[in-house]
């Protein structure tokens, strides 16, 4: 164990080496034209276009083709894309968007506020995933002309969400394309159309997808790229071969073994790094069912929680690239994320006596009571850190059976059966609490919504945080109130997030202007080029 | 029939077993944030809100018109979505068959000529090793040494999209990818090819028309050719009838790791994404090739064998 320890800490040293160095070295560079980008495509998608699913599947090849209203600069600030200036009414209840001229779909029709509208009231408020929550309460997009568009609330909604949403949940799709036909079956859903700097060409299931450069592209002289290549590769180890041979140049959002972030991490061709996915936060959750009453006691939920080593965790097993967690909100959202929050460091003496002081004594073979765990079957992490999570109950007589399931299985049994009594996954936090992590608390999910709060847990004070958070127009006192949800949530504990991780980019060194946003293997790669 | 649909109908209600539906796998590749709403617009979409029989009978129903429906994941026709991936299936099986039976034929011919020599010995300990060995092992380990470190092959992928090759280079380019998978796969099935060649020989030349071939004064070579490889080519034949099935199925693991969009990962995608369409119409397309090769071989054996004849008074 001591080895290992002091291998992977040279090589987290190595690793951080390599992330500071190229940098400096090529900033005076010309950039290049030409070239064919390849990148590692792990999951096929049912659909590629951004405008109707909100998923880092479909940004990496969707978010090179269309293109959103607004989009993150390097500072991770809101910056102009197809929307080129914004405005907020005093009350919250207007926003305009001005729009960018002179822009032309890849068809060569003119792109308008048509656009626009077309595709928030069909799109993002009907089938898009958040989507429809974030714009629950639209009521209407106005088009006083071409290049305005006008977004009218029933209730406030504070501009510095919707900007933080946007770039994820703002993608805009063709109205000529998609009106009058059945949205969900438009064969335009599998070969996109947009505005951005790569034109689909072909899609073969199975093996690729090939997008060209668009010549009539907005920002003159770009994209560098000719085409980008994207290989569907489902094998981790087949990928990080790939990688080597240099038949890929990219494989984005943690898509390779921890094993082999390590390795290549060593190697001079490629840099591994979490920078350019600032903005794709996760947790791993340790989720509890209310249901059981066992865990519905607040002291076996705490005394859990003090079971867990997580700094040894994450040394021996996660590497450089994850962090001791504190809560709902990760650090890597400065707006909003809170300070000195109730927190359960690493204390076993303490989890005994909390067991004991609940009534849960041990017993035969010093067991204590039997749980059943369900960890997602997304990720490498997840599988060893449900298996730490067993070892480490263990150790204060709580004895865990882990029960593995496929995605639709997993999804199916806890959220929609609840039957489990520890779940574990991802929590996917989305630049602002109200986007994909508050209704993790919010009581009143609907039965069976996967990463919602679905422990059979009600909390009054919890419920109208949320709420008042949701509309409050005045961002300092936004932030207070989410000080004031993660307090509430880290002491009533209904769920705990005790580690923190951003996604992990494995680079060939040719690559150059990239991951310069937080969001950056999302974005359109207008200006990523290749050295020879 | 009644077997073929006796098999769809067990693999349908199968499924049903597993839990979660398609629509549940969707939304876990979203990330979540559906309302209810959008997941019961999309499994009015997917046709899952019928009960199980109704579903059942739908999809018999549109087999019995030859509409093996529509797949959830690829948003196509599922016999589309097959024939898709058939071309490249049907190329790494048959590569991968052919070299298996016409090495395992050579190698055990050989091994039979010297039994309990040294080639022998050594034909017989590569052959359990070759068997022994798991695919994905191989495979990977022939990506690490041929594709990464020498760089002679491809590491993967059934060709070289970027590049866009048409003609006679396309061809060579799709033959360099398909070296290593056919060697991967090939591998397990010439050790099986192997033994058996081995043993048929060793039972045929110990036969009386082998001692009357050599006693009518013919030389070795035209009594091995002739009259002992003939006969013990029958249980290869037979061999190759059955494995023809296994294979058509794809091979989930040497697909993964080569990255081709063959059968077996097709396969595999559809029951994580719990897409019955897809998954049934697979079954029902192997099981018709199936038929059609054990047909072939029926022919083959009447050529090798004249005494099996087409039936009627002998």
């Amino acid at each position: 164990m001591d080895m290992n320890r002091r291998a992977l800490l040279l090589t987290s040293a190595a690793l951080a080496a390599n992330v500071v160095a190229p940098e400096a070295a090529f900033a005076q560079e010309q950039p290049r034209r030409g070239g064919i980008m390849t990148v590692h495509f792990p999951t096929e998608q049912r659909i590629l276009n951004p405008s109707l699913q909100a998923s880092t599947g479909v940004y990496i090849v969707g978010g090179k083709i269309q293109e959103p209203l607004v989009d993150l600069d390097a500072a991770g600030n809101p910056a102009p894309c197809l929307a080129e200036s914004w405005e907020a009414a005093p009350d919250g209840k207007t926003i305009t968007f001005k729009l960018r001229q002179g822009v032309t779909w890849h068809d060569g029709r003119p792109f308008t506020s048509a656009d626009v509208q077309f595709t928030a009231m069909e799109m993002w408020k009907k089938i898009l995933n958040y989507g429809t929550t974030l714009q629950l309460f639209l009521d209407a997009v106005d088009t006083p002309d071409a290049h305005t568009a006008i977004f009218r609330y029933s209730r406030p909604m504070p501009l510095n969400l919707l900007l933080r949403a946007l770039p994820d949940l703002g993608y805009i799709s063709a109205k000529h394309v998609y009106e009058g036909t059945d949205i969900r079956q438009n064969p335009a859903n599998t070969a996109p159309m947009g505005t951005g700097p790569f034109r689909f060409v072909q899609y073969e299931r199975g093996q690729f997808i090939i997008a060209d450069r668009n010549p009539n592209y907005w920002r003159n002289n770009m994209p560098y790229l000719d085409r980008v290549v994207w290989r569907v590769v489902s094998d981790r180890s087949a990928a990080a071969a790939q990688m080597e041979s240099g038949q890929l140049l990219f494989s984005a959002f943690s898509a390779l073994s921890i094993a082999d972030f390590t390795r290549l991490g060593r190697d001079p061709r490629f840099e591994v790094t979490t920078r350019g996915n600032e903005g794709n936060a996760r947790t791993n959750t340790l989720e509890f069912n209310f249901r059981n009453p066992i865990l519905a006691d607040i002291r076996v939920r705490r005394a859990i929680a003090h079971a867990l080593d997580i700094p040894f965790f994450i040394e021996n097993f996660l590497g450089p690239f994850a962090k001791v967690g504190t809560g709902p909100i990760p650090t890597t959202s400065p707006d909003f994320y809170p300070a000195n929050m109730p927190q359960y460091p690493f204390n076993r003496p303490q989890a005994n006596r909390l067991l004991d002081e609940a009534g849960h004594r041990r017993g035969a073979g010093g067991v204590r009571f039997n749980l059943r765990l369900n960890p997602a079957p997304w990720g490498e992490d997840i599988a060893l850190w449900s298996t730490f999570i067993q070892q480490s109950l263990n150790e204060v007589g709580i004895r865990v059976e882990i029960v593995r399931l496929d995605a639709a299985g997993f999804l199916r049994t806890v959220y929609n059966d609840w039957n489990f009594d520890l779940a574990t996954g991802w929590h996917q936090y989305r630049n602002d609490p109200a986007v994909s992590t508050t209704v993790w608390y919010r009581s009143g999910q609907n039965k069976g919504a996967p990463w919602t709060n679905q422990w059979g847990w009600t909390d009054a004070e919890t419920d109208r945080l949320i709420d008042a958070a949701a509309t409050e127009l005045d961002p300092a006192r936004r932030k207070a109130l989410y000080a004031d949800f993660v307090r509430r949530a880290n002491t009533e504990l209904p769920l705990w997030m005790p580690i923190e991780q951003i996604f992990v980019s494995v680079i060939n060194r040719r690559l150059r202007n990239h991951s310069n946003t937080p969001r950056w293997a999302s974005s359109s790669w207008h200006d990523l080029w290749l050295a020879s | 029939m009644p077997t073929l649909l006796i098999i769809l109908a067990g693999m349908f209600l199968l499924l049903q077993l597993a839990p979660g539906d398609t629509v549940d796998a969707l939304i876990a590749q979203m990330g979540g944030g559906g309302d209810a709403k959008l997941a019961e617009d999309l499994r009015r979409f997917y046709g899952l809100d019928l009960s199980i029989p109704a579903q059942l009978g739908n999809y018999l129903w549109r087999l019995i018109r030859f509409d093996l429906g529509f797949s959830a994941i690829y948003g196509k026709p599922v016999s589309t979505v097959i024939f898709e991936r058939l071309p490249a299936t049907l190329a790494l099986m048959t590569a991968a068959l052919s070299f298996a039976f016409f090495v395992g034929l050579v190698l055990g011919v050989i091994a039979a000529k010297r039994v309990n020599g040294w080639p022998d010995t050594v034909i017989s300990t590569l052959g359990l090793i070759f068997y022994a060995t798991p695919s994905f092992w191989f495979g990977l380990m022939a990506i690490v040494f041929f594709s990464v470190h020498l760089q002679w092959l491809p590491a993967g992928g059934f060709e070289d999209v970027a590049s866009g090759l048409t003609g006679f280079a396309r061809l060579r380019d799709i033959a360099a990818h398909l070296v290593l998978p056919t060697l991967t796969l090939g591998l397990i099935f010439l050790a099986i090819y192997l033994r058996i060649m081995r043993a048929s020989m060793l039972e045929v030349l110990t036969l009386d028309f082998v001692r009357t071939a050599r006693a009518k004064g013919l030389d070795e070579t035209r009594v091995m050719l002739r009259h002992v490889l003939r006969n013990a080519m029958l249980p290869m034949v037979t061999l190759i009838g059955l494995q023809a099935g296994t294979m058509l199925g794809g091979s989930v693991v040497v697909e993964s790791v080569f990255s081709l969009p063959g059968l077996g990962r097709l396969a595999y995608e559809a029951v994580v994404q719990r897409d019955l369409n897809t998954l049934l119409g697979i079954v029902f397309i192997s099981a018709l090739l199936v038929i059609f090769v054990n047909f072939l071989v029926d022919l083959l054996y009447a050529r090798l064998d004249p005494r099996i004849g087409t039936g009627g008074a002998p």
